[in-house]
């Protein structure tokens, strides 16, 4: 009888964890539909073709080596590497019964919810260089990105590294996922500039509006639904009572921290501009969204609403920011993963958790070596076959240049 | 015999066109277009940043109507699309040499 509840707490556990794991997944049309909203038209199918690929290489390249860098279960706190491809063993039942239930779900689970992480932080690149990267360097970096830079950041915390010693906590990633994929995009948009026309010569922003905003809608929909999963499933176990509660409970905080955030950000953006910016409404879902990742345990879901709303507002005096310095962003992304995922890094002390030193170590870490390692190679990618497409090639729509085809060819008049 | 041109606001349409038909106006040729005048368009905000719409969306009403109905259809305009505000746009009156009813081959004012 016991050893048949260890096998059925194990199911149940490894069932959870594949469900969350994809519901992530899903976070990956999430990216894609608000991105293809966020942009011009003629942008539309080369950051759909951007999504949909760079999800497949950071499959591949997660398998291939970033899993096992990032859970290498080395020695060493700083260097992982044991590269070894990720085959189809898993654990046996007399395994699981002989742990006593401490091996509470199966190897490959994990592996799939750890796959579809790093396709998260390489989906918050794309947004940030859309409509001018070339890209072919785009999915070179990815290459690099998922296989390389975040899972080495992913074990310093997740793999028992350093930061994890140090006391840094980062419950589902505001830090390991957000933060570093934020700081990739934008060591990517500084070497690559702005859209062409996007700041004129005496310092204005020219407003370039996106093109679908109900796609942009249903794409933030879609991460909202996702992040259940994204924070959700990190708790990593659900079959006990204890257990069962804390999921619902990340599941009721990262819910409200979300509301807090849209309601935040309307707001704001109705007393900053005179008008209900939705795109800052969206934005500010996914500004709650990333604030609460870092600990969506512990605090009520009162105070998760109010990190949320910080979040929310903090998203629109960044994103108006970083135009002031010329940093081109279409989306938001560095902004909403980037400063929002600092912000949820330090929101971790209103709830108890951690100390805002460890928590300023943390992201300093992480952003010091994102950011100089995706310098280094976007500055190598830019040396060999360049980021930008060409100006011809930009005004007439980044879609003909390196896709060949329109998103809506029977509505464009030629 | 005169031609009258009216540019207006879209949503002020309907209120034209029954103006317009109770002073016994027989046909009206509306068209959408777009354009400015003094205000040269209206600026938006996208995220914080400024754009300019150049042209904003009007509607084009041709009426060709005998000389004596010329008063009351400007005062139906000029009443039924008044908003008081900017951009209710203008009506424009020319001489009209010549009007031909194709079906019949009628011409002058008995083609109206």
């Amino acid at each position: 009888m016991e050893n048949t509840v260890i096998e059925l707490a194990y199911a149940l556990d490894t069932f959870y964890f594949l469900v969350m794991g994809a519901f992530v997944m899903w976070m990956a049309a999430g990216f894609a539909m608000l991105e293809a909203g966020m942009v011009r038209s003629k942008s539309t199918v080369e950051i759909l073709t951007k999504n949909i690929a760079l999800y497949s290489i950071a499959s591949v390249m997660y398998m291939i080596m970033g899993y096992n860098i990032m859970y290498s279960g080395t020695d060493s706190s700083w260097w992982p590497f044991a590269i070894d491809i990720l085959t189809n063993a898993d654990n046996t039942a007399e395994e699981v019964i002989a742990s006593g239930g401490d091996t509470y779900y199966s190897g490959l689970s994990d592996f799939f919810f750890q796959v579809v992480f790093v396709a998260t932080a390489m989906s918050i690149v794309s947004g940030a260089v859309a409509e001018r990267m070339k890209l072919w360097s785009f999915l070179v970096f990815a290459v690099v990105m998922c296989g390389f830079i975040y899972p080495v950041q992913g074990f310093w915390k997740w793999g028992g590294g350093f930061l994890d010693a140090a006391g840094f906590s980062d419950f589902a990633g505001s830090g390991v996922v957000h933060l570093c994929g934020a700081t990739a995009a934008l060591a990517g948009v500084i070497l690559l500039g702005a859209r062409k026309g996007r700041y004129t010569a005496d310092g204005k922003v020219v407003a370039m509006p996106g093109c679908n905003m109900p796609l942009a809608t249903l794409g933030t929909f879609i991460l909202w639904l996702g992040w259940f999963g994204f924070n959700g499933g990190s708790e990593l176990i659900i079959s006990n009572v204890a257990e069962a509660n804390a999921v619902s409970l990340v599941f009721v905080n990262t819910n409200a921290a979300a509301a807090g955030g849209v309601i935040a950000a309307l707001i704001t953006a109705k007393l900053m501009f005179g008008k209900a910016d939705l795109s800052m409404a969206l934005n500010g879902a996914l500004a709650g969204l990333v604030s609460i990742t870092a600990e969506p345990l512990a605090p009520t879901p009162l105070l998760a609403t109010l990190i949320g709303a910080i979040g929310g507002i903090i998203v629109v005096f960044s994103i108006v920011t970083m135009d002031k310095f010329k940093l081109d962003d279409p989306v938001g992304a560095i902004s909403v993963h980037g400063v929002c995922g600092v912000w949820g890094l330090i929101a971790v002390i209103l709830s108890g958790g951690s100390s805002i030193g460890a928590q300023l170590y943390g992201a300093v870490v992480i952003f010091a070596w994102t950011f100089i390692v995706s310098m280094i190679f976007w500055a190598i990618i830019k040396m060999i076959i360049g980021l930008r497409v060409s100006e011809e090639a930009e005004l007439e729509g980044i879609d003909l240049a390196e896709c060949g085809m329109e998103a809506y060819p029977e509505f464009v008049g030629k | 015999m005169k031609l009258i041109t009216a540019i207006i606001k879209p949503f002020k349409l309907d209120d034209v066109r029954e103006a317009l038909s109770e002073i016994g106006v027989a046909g009206i040729t509306a068209t959408e277009v777009k354009g400015f005048g003094r205000q040269k368009g209206h600026t938006e905000l996208y995220r914080g940043a400024e754009y300019v719409v150049d042209f904003l969306p009007k509607i084009k009403l041709e009426i060709a109507i005998d000389d004596g109905l010329q008063q009351g259809v400007i005062d139906a305009i000029t009443q039924a699309a008044n908003t008081g505000k900017i951009g209710d746009g203008k009506i424009f009156v020319s001489d009209l040499s010549e009007v031909i009813r194709i079906r019949t081959g009628e011409s002058g004012a008995e083609a109206l």
